[in-house]
Order: C-alpha cells, then structure tokens, then sequence
C-alpha cells in the first residue's frame, strides 16, 4: 500500500519510538492514523500494518476487533459521535442523541446515502464539564443543543 | 484554550499557569518557574527524590489513590534492565476531564513531572499512553516535546545534568479497559487491553518486561511543584495522609460545571454550593457521586461534614476516585442513572473474567427491563446479588467499578425501583423539562 509522505514521516517516528525487538508497540498508532487517511480498516491495511511491524494478519485483526475506535466499514466523512453516558445524559445528551438521528433520518453507525456524515452513541469522551458534547472526527464540540447540532450538521453539509 | 472560569475558593498550583495565553509554550513555561523542580532534583540523590515525594503526601490521581513516593520506591534501582516511565493519559472515567484540561494548557508540567520520575528511578525513555479521542491532546503533547527537545530539557545530557530522557507519545484507539495499568501496559505494547495477573507489578515488571513507573497525568503534573517547593509545602495543602491538591471535574446539574483545583479536604457542601454555584433551575440535591461513575453514590444527607478527601470518603463507603464529582438533583432517575452506568461497563468489560463480562450484560438487560415497566420486585434483590457476585471476582477493578455505584443505588434508592414496578413506566420521566 502507498500512503501520503506524511503518514510515512508518522509511521517511521513510531518505528524508532520503542524499544529494539519491540515494533509491534507501534501498531494500534499505525492503524489508527492510516484509518484516518484510508477510511477504515481495510483487509489490505492489515496485512499492510502486519508487514510493518512484523506479525501475522491475524495479530493485528485481533487488536482491531478489541479497540472501538478502529472501524473494519467505512462510516460518513463526517462522523458525529454524541456521548450519551451519565454526566451528558443529566444535561439530556440522551435527548439530544435522538434528536441527531430523528434529524438524520439514521441509526447508531449508520451512513447518509451521500456518505457524507454518520452518526455514533459514543461512551464518556472526557467532556463531562461541557455536557453534553459532540466530536465530529476528532473536534469536540460543548455545551450542545439540539438546535446547535442542526447548526452544526448544516455546516457539516456544506463543508467540501 | 479550555478553561472555564476560575473560582476564588481554588488552590492553584497545577492549574498555577491556566490562563497564561502562553501557557503552553516552553518560552511561558520557563518564565513562570518552569524546569526549577527537575533542575533541583538532578542536584539531589534518587532516593533523596523519592524521600520528597513521599513527604508530599501525594496519592495516585487516576482512582486507586496509591501513594505516589512509595509506588516509586518499589522500582528496583539497581536492574540491569532498562527503566520506563509511563503516563496514563487515557483518562475514560465517566465524569473525568481534568487530564485533558492538564495536557491542554501546561503540557511542560508534565514532562517535568515526567523526568523527574525519571531521575528518581534511573529511567531514560517514557511514553505517555494518550486516549485515541484526545488527538488534538497528542498533537499538544507532542509540540511540547519538540520544543523540550530544542531547548534541551530532553535528549542528551538535560541541561548538562549528565541525564539523558526520551520522551514518546503513544495513541490508544477506544478502549476503556486501557485506563487500567496492567491493561494499558498491554495496549501500549500493540495487543488488546486484557489486564495481566499480578504480581509481579508494574514497578518490577511493567512496559516492555522492564520495572515501569506508571501513574497518572494529574499525579505527574504535581511533581514539579513538589520538588520545586518541598514536599512538606505540598502536604500542608491537604490533610494528614492526603497531600496537596485535587483537579475536580464538577458534572452534572450544578450551574458551574467546570475542572476547579481544590485543596484536599474541601467541604462537599462548599463544593458543590459554592465553586459549583449550587443546584441549577433551584432544585435540591438528591445524590452525587464524588469520584468517577466507579464510586459509590451519596445522598444528600450524607453531604453532611463531609470533605473532599480519601478518609473521610472511606468513611462514607465511598472513593475520592478519578476526581469527576456527578451532581444529581432531586428529579433524577436513579433506576435510569443506575442502567446508563451499567451499559457502559458491559460495553466496556474487555471479556477476560467471565463474573465481569457476564455480570455487566446480564444487569444491563435487567435494568433495561425495569426502567421500562417490566420489572419485577425480586428483580430488585437479584440486582444487588448479582453485582455483589462480581466484587472482588476479577482480574482488574472494572468488575468492582461495575458493582459499586449499583449496589449503592439500589441500597440508597430502594424506593425508586419499587416505583418502577407493576408495569409502570419510569414515573421520572418527562418530569424536566
């Protein structure tokens, strides 16, 4: 497989960054920011990660069916995960949880048909004194409402 | 930078540079005290810093609450095999955000904290274990580590010290199982977070087979104080047995949620009345859960003398946790609390012990069922059974982080599920708005 120089620079910094003998450490960061840039977890980025670090196939799809956030599907462009857990849920992140999918028309994991955005009930992602919170990707998003998120999933609509 | 506003009742010494626009830079670091700790402790004999450390009275941050000077002092100095310092950033704790709150604004601190370990246990390499969601944390992280690296507070021979350190972030991928040590150990070494029997410990046996010194980001983050100020400074903040201060993350219906740093020992009354301007909308108080969504409950009677700190959370039956207090008013449904905390352990229990895996699954179809109206009065019995089954049955402490709060609820809060029975939906329901 190619990836793009930069996350060739990322993959030869993880290489170096364990101890010799030791390169299976770098798998879990490999497969996640190649997931980044590939989309999800494809079977040819197994056995690609596996070469890397010098284990069999099967290692590294045992490690990807244990981890939430390696995904062995493509999802939306934009993937909205909505916490739901205790301390969004007293601030009616549960709510607004259905609201997101009433809004989108879509259940849990599930896709846009123009694969543009998704949507996730996702477990405590550490925004507990901003409740609720939304993460698009990797950008959190605090003290949500449900018009906030249709502010929010517009211009996820309109972004390229 | 995520900051809420300060409360005049904080103690700020972690959260000393919080609001500095320069905070996280190395040139803001060093004009604000930055380095002093590490360059005082590479004057001193590890033991010496060892010595320090246990005088702070400073306790493992991450829940379990160890003290921190005698988890290092297990570290055998004189292996021939390398040492790892290792940082839990996977910070998951339903509650929990002060760590990211940390990383975010002062990442500095931590590496200080961080090398000073380091000198204590004769370490040369860390990594610093950063939950997957948190990008934007290991891109923090790993900016500061370029700028300690170029400035020469990392590398080859610190600051001509003679000591040598590298320093590595490391993502995780999802997993709550990975905040717990021997999991994590697992995770950062590419295998999924199954946690491993112990002994050996972390301190003798950790990263990589090698003695490892594994704490908390919030733990290492007070080193640099400690050192820089003496560790007797440190403990005079807090209580006898419990030194410093605690970054606590207040949730849930206060009207300033928001990560405060609070002396150990603080009234919980004061807390929550007053650094968290009370209950929001005018409403009373019906529990919280003082440290992560781990940790027995508390009613608001029990609120009554007690203070933020390990003993006098024992004493209550309950933990100082993860620092993530859970603020519950009197409309909250605590059948519907007690199944949201239960369907997050049963998502996350990793499989390994079957009192856990099965425990967690078989509570969760049970309290779905009676939120729902369709419970049963033996049901509620056969609750706290089950979750007492799973105490103490496990290999790591999700089990017991499983059980606890649920047993607290159903013993604390009996009459709400005899509310919830005959066939009734859940009579809280709809009553906020």
């Amino acid at each position: 497989m190619t990836f793009s120089p930069q996350l060739e620079a990322r993959f030869d910094k993880l290489l170096k960054s364990y101890p010799p003998g030791r390169r299976r450490a770098a798998m879990i960061p490999m497969l996640l920011y190649a997931q980044d840039e590939v989309g999800h977890v494809s079977g040819e980025l197994i056995e690609e990660v596996a070469r890397r670090v010098g284990v069999t196939a099967l290692q590294v799809n045992e490690v990807v069916s244990y981890y939430s956030m390696l995904r062995r599907r493509p999802l939306g462009k934009y993937h909205v995960q909505v916490c739901t857990n205790i301390s969004c849920q007293l601030r009616d992140g549960d709510k607004l949880w259905e609201h997101a999918c009433r809004k989108l028309g879509i259940g849990n994991k599930e896709t846009t048909a123009d694969g543009r955005i998704s949507i996730e009930e996702v477990e405590c992602i550490g925004a507990c004194s901003w409740a609720p919170a939304v993460q698009v990707n990797y950008e959190f998003h605090h003290d949500m409402t449900p018009a906030k998120l249709d502010e929010l999933l517009e211009d996820l609509r309109k972004k390229p | 930078m995520l900051y809420n506003q300060p409360s005049p009742l904080e103690t700020r010494v972690l959260s000393r540079r919080f609001g500095n626009p320069d905070s996280a830079t190395l040139a803001g670091y060093l004009r604000t005290a930055g380095y002093q700790g590490f360059l005082k402790a590479a004057g001193m004999t590890p033991g010496a810093i060892v010595e320090e450390v246990k005088a702070s009275n400073l306790r493992g941050r991450g829940g379990a609450g160890f003290p921190t000077g005698l988890k290092w002092s297990f570290v055998p100095r004189t292996s021939p095999k390398p040492k790892y310092i290792v940082v839990n950033g996977d910070e998951s704790e339903p509650g929990t955000c002060k760590d990211r709150v940390l990383i975010e604004n002062d990442p500095h601190q931590l590496i200080e904290g961080v090398l000073i370990a380091g000198l204590a246990v004769d370490a040369h390499a860390g990594y610093i274990y950063i939950r997957g969601e948190y990008r934007y944390l290991i891109e923090v992280m790993d900016k500061a580590i370029a700028e300690a690296y170029g400035g020469g507070w990392l590398g080859r021979n610190i600051q001509g010290t003679g000591f040598d350190f590298d320093l590595y972030t490391h993502s995780g991928a999802g997993a709550y199982e990975c905040g717990e040590e021997s999991a994590l150990l697992e995770s950062l070494e590419g295998k999924r977070g199954i946690p491993r029997i112990r002994p050996p410990f972390p301190a003798v046996v950790g990263a990589f087979g090698c003695p490892t010194v594994l704490n908390n980001v919030e733990t290492y983050c007070a080193v640099p104080a400690i050192l820089r100020d003496g560790g007797a400074a440190f403990a005079a903040l807090g209580v006898p047995r419990s030194g410093g201060t605690r970054m606590t993350c207040l949730t849930g219906h206060v009207n300033k949620p928001g990560v405060y740093e609070l002396r150990l020992g603080f009234p919980a009354r004061q807390m929550i009345e007053e650094v968290g301007g009370g209950i929001r909308n005018g409403k009373k108080l019906k529990a919280f859960i003082p440290g992560g969504s781990s940790c027995p409950v508390l009613t608001a009677a029990e609120l009554e003398g007690a203070t933020m700190d390990y003993d006098s959370m024992a004493a209550r039956k309950t933990m100082l946790g993860s620092g993530g207090v859970i603020v519950m008013d009197e409309d909250t449904c605590m059948v519907k609390a007690a199944l949201r905390i239960m369907r997050f352990y049963a998502h996350e229990s990793c499989g390994w012990c079957i009192p856990c895996r099965e425990g967690t699954t078989w509570l969760k179809k049970i309290l779905t069922r009676f939120h729902e109206g369709g419970g049963v009065r033996s049901d509620i019995d056969l609750i706290g059974d089950l979750a007492k089954n799973m105490l103490g049955r496990t290999f790591c402490p999700l089990g017991d982080a499983a059980a606890m709060p649920t047993i607290s609820i159903v013993e604390k809060f009996r009459q709400e599920f005899e509310d919830h029975l005959n066939g009734k939906p859940c009579p809280y329901e709809g009553v906020t708005a």
